[in-house]
């Protein structure tokens, strides 16, 4: 990762920072615990790094990282699936009048 | 196709996988301001897991050969996991789920930080391990496992404190600002070490776990001094926190999406932590360190016992005045969801609405123990969410109302808050119920609640206490209400 790409990350970081405020600023309250759960199981985005730490190449051994990597995987699968599947339920449960 | 796949294979699998990532990053993008309607909601929060999806597809397509059985096996048993947990949940164990899985999210920043460090190889300090991204990538990777670790230990206790496996009153242990000072410092100080002084794998490894363990004590330390009734601030923190931790894990390993979907998260955590802080009219400061409702507060506001010119009712005679009003509002609060009283509430209103009254529900920003909590738990009972008000909505027109029932609030339906400067509570919005015709204060006993301070509601002249469990009581009263 050379100054470019950091420059480049940083640059993403704020503009993700402002959009995603701008994006939620109003939220109605009957959405604040499923918005809260929701945003929760796309913190399981950071399954993508636990992905890379536990691959292995091909016929090579695993080693530490790769095991550290695949307990990293589950945690963060628990959180997107779990978060998602919960916010449905939610969700679903939101009627209006008929 | 054989041809480009023999010789370029790397440079053909990042094009379509990073295509794949720019792809979900919209996705997401457009998820979250779905997700902000209620019209919109839940295709948002499908079109979120669609997202997820497709970049872990894509970068599955990135790293083209390997062996994945590590991974796949994680997804397998992660998922399985994830699933029997959303399926099992109750309603009302939905804040210390949020606060678990907002834990988990956590805990897997933290590996992710330590694996990445072990697949690192090479010798020096950390910073020279990192190569190109230097000191940078280095304390970047020691950001992650800080923040990923308090997130995890601190949503640990805050899942203890909500299922009240632990108690929801505050711990304060002595000199903890000093405490969590030096929890915080320390792990930063240590990082620095291993970026530009400590040498070699196994050193550098003892540092990082010995940061990891110090961040896991001050994720305990910096949540239990907070009690149950400031948990829809903590809540929300912490779930800013897990999106700020994948937002850093992006850093370390140089991958946009996780850089903007965990700020995402962080952005609209911070939002709810916001809301919640400024429906209790106390800075964020005030909320993580002032150990709020942990003894009963001293002076003429507070104090717990000694009421004067209590009123009680009973379930016949509140039924036999709910059965005359036209204009009834409910105002649920934490008790409610302790009675598990909402599928009652619902019955209820519907009795009275078959005999003509308007019913409509009040309800306060941090009224329960999560943002939401009470219109999670009345939507589970089938109640139309247009029925149910926004205390900046309502406050005005409770001089309009009839009756109103409140049932399990107790600090948020506290007149002290707005005229006795010298009640904890002071400054901070309630809602005006008092200026009904007549209230029903559905409660256990005089107890005070979370912030330990005597509630002058419960003397006011058109307040009638009704004593017991909310749920018998509502059951009594539906009763009543048939047989008339």
């Amino acid at each position: 990762m050379d100054t470019g790409a950091i420059l480049m990350l940083l640059y993403v970081f704020v503009l993700a920072c402002f959009a995603g405020y701008q994006l939620i600023s109003k939220v109605p309250p009957t959405l604040h615990t499923p918005l809260m759960s929701g945003a929760n199981a796309i913190s399981g985005i950071t399954v993508l790094g636990a992905m890379l730490a536990a691959r292995v190449g091909p016929g090579a051994p695993f080693n530490i990282s790769t095991i550290l990597g695949a307990i990293a995987v589950a945690l963060a699968t628990i959180n997107v699936v779990g978060g998602f599947m919960v916010t449905d339920r939610m969700m679903g449960m939101f009627k209006s009048k008929k | 196709m054989d041809f480009i796949a023999a010789t370029e294979p790397m440079h053909l699998n990042h094009l379509l996988a990073n295509f794949g990532y720019l792809v979900s990053v919209v996705m997401f993008m457009l998820a979250i301001m779905r997700m902000g309607r209620v019209k919109t909601a839940r295709s948002g929060n499908f079109l979120a897991a669609l997202a997820m999806l497709l970049a872990v597809v894509s970068s599955f397509v990135e790293m083209g050969q390997i062996e994945p059985w590590f991974i796949v096996g994680g997804l397998v048993v992660g998922g399985a996991v994830g699933a029997i947990m959303a399926k099992k949940v109750q309603m009302t164990q939905m804040p210390e789920m949020v606060a678990l899985l907002n834990g988990f999210g956590g805990l897997a920043s933290t590996f992710v930080g330590l694996a990445t460090f072990f697949s690192l190889g090479g010798s020096g300090t950390l910073g020279q391990m990192m190569k190109e991204g230097g000191w940078f990538g280095g304390m970047n990777l020691v950001l992650t496992l800080i923040v990923g670790s308090v997130t995890f230990t601190g949503s640990v206790i805050a899942f203890l404190k909500l299922s009240e496996k632990m108690s929801g009153r505050p711990i304060l242990l002595p000199g903890r600002h000093a405490l969590n000072g030096i929890l915080l410092l320390a792990p930063l100080a240590l990082g620095v070490g291993a970026v530009w002084f400590v040498q070699g794998v196994p050193l550098i490894a003892a540092v990082l776990i010995l940061i990891v363990l110090l961040t896991f004590v001050l994720g305990v330390t910096i949540v239990i001094p907070i009690g149950g009734g400031d948990m829809p601030v903590v809540i929300s923190l912490l779930n800013s926190y897990s999106g700020i931790a994948a937002a850093l894990a992006g850093f370390t390993i140089n991958e946009p999406v996780l850089v903007v979907s965990g700020s995402l998260v962080g952005a609209s955590g911070l939002i709810l932590t916001q809301i919640m802080c400024k429906a209790m009219n106390r800075s964020l400061a005030n909320v993580m360190f002032g150990g709020f409702g942990a003894e009963p507060a001293a002076g003429g506001g507070g104090g717990g016992g000694e009421y004067v010119g209590v009123k009680s009712s009973d379930p016949e005679s509140v039924a036999m005045i709910l059965a005359d009003a036209a204009n009834i509002v409910i105002v649920p609060g934490y008790g409610m969801a302790v009675a598990q009283a909402q599928h009652a509430v619902r019955e209820m209103a519907n009795i009275l609405e078959e005999k003509g009254a308007t019913i409509r529900y009040a309800v306060h920003p941090v009224a329960g123990r999560m943002p939401g909590h009470m219109n999670v738990l009345l939507a589970e009972a089938n109640v139309p969410y247009e029925q149910l008000f926004e205390m900046d909505q309502i406050n005005d027109d409770f001089r309009n109302v009839d009756v109103v029932m409140v049932i399990g609030a107790n600090d948020t339906v506290n007149p002290a808050a707005k005229t006795d400067k010298s009640s904890p509570l002071y400054g901070m919005p309630v809602m005006n119920v008092e200026d009904a015709k007549t209230v029903f204060t559905m409660k256990r006993s005089l107890g005070s609640g979370f912030a330990q301070v005597k509630n002058t509601l419960f003397e006011c002249p058109n307040n009638y206490m009704v004593f017991g469990d909310a749920r018998k009581t509502l059951e009594e009263i539906i009763k009543a209400l048939k047989e008339d």
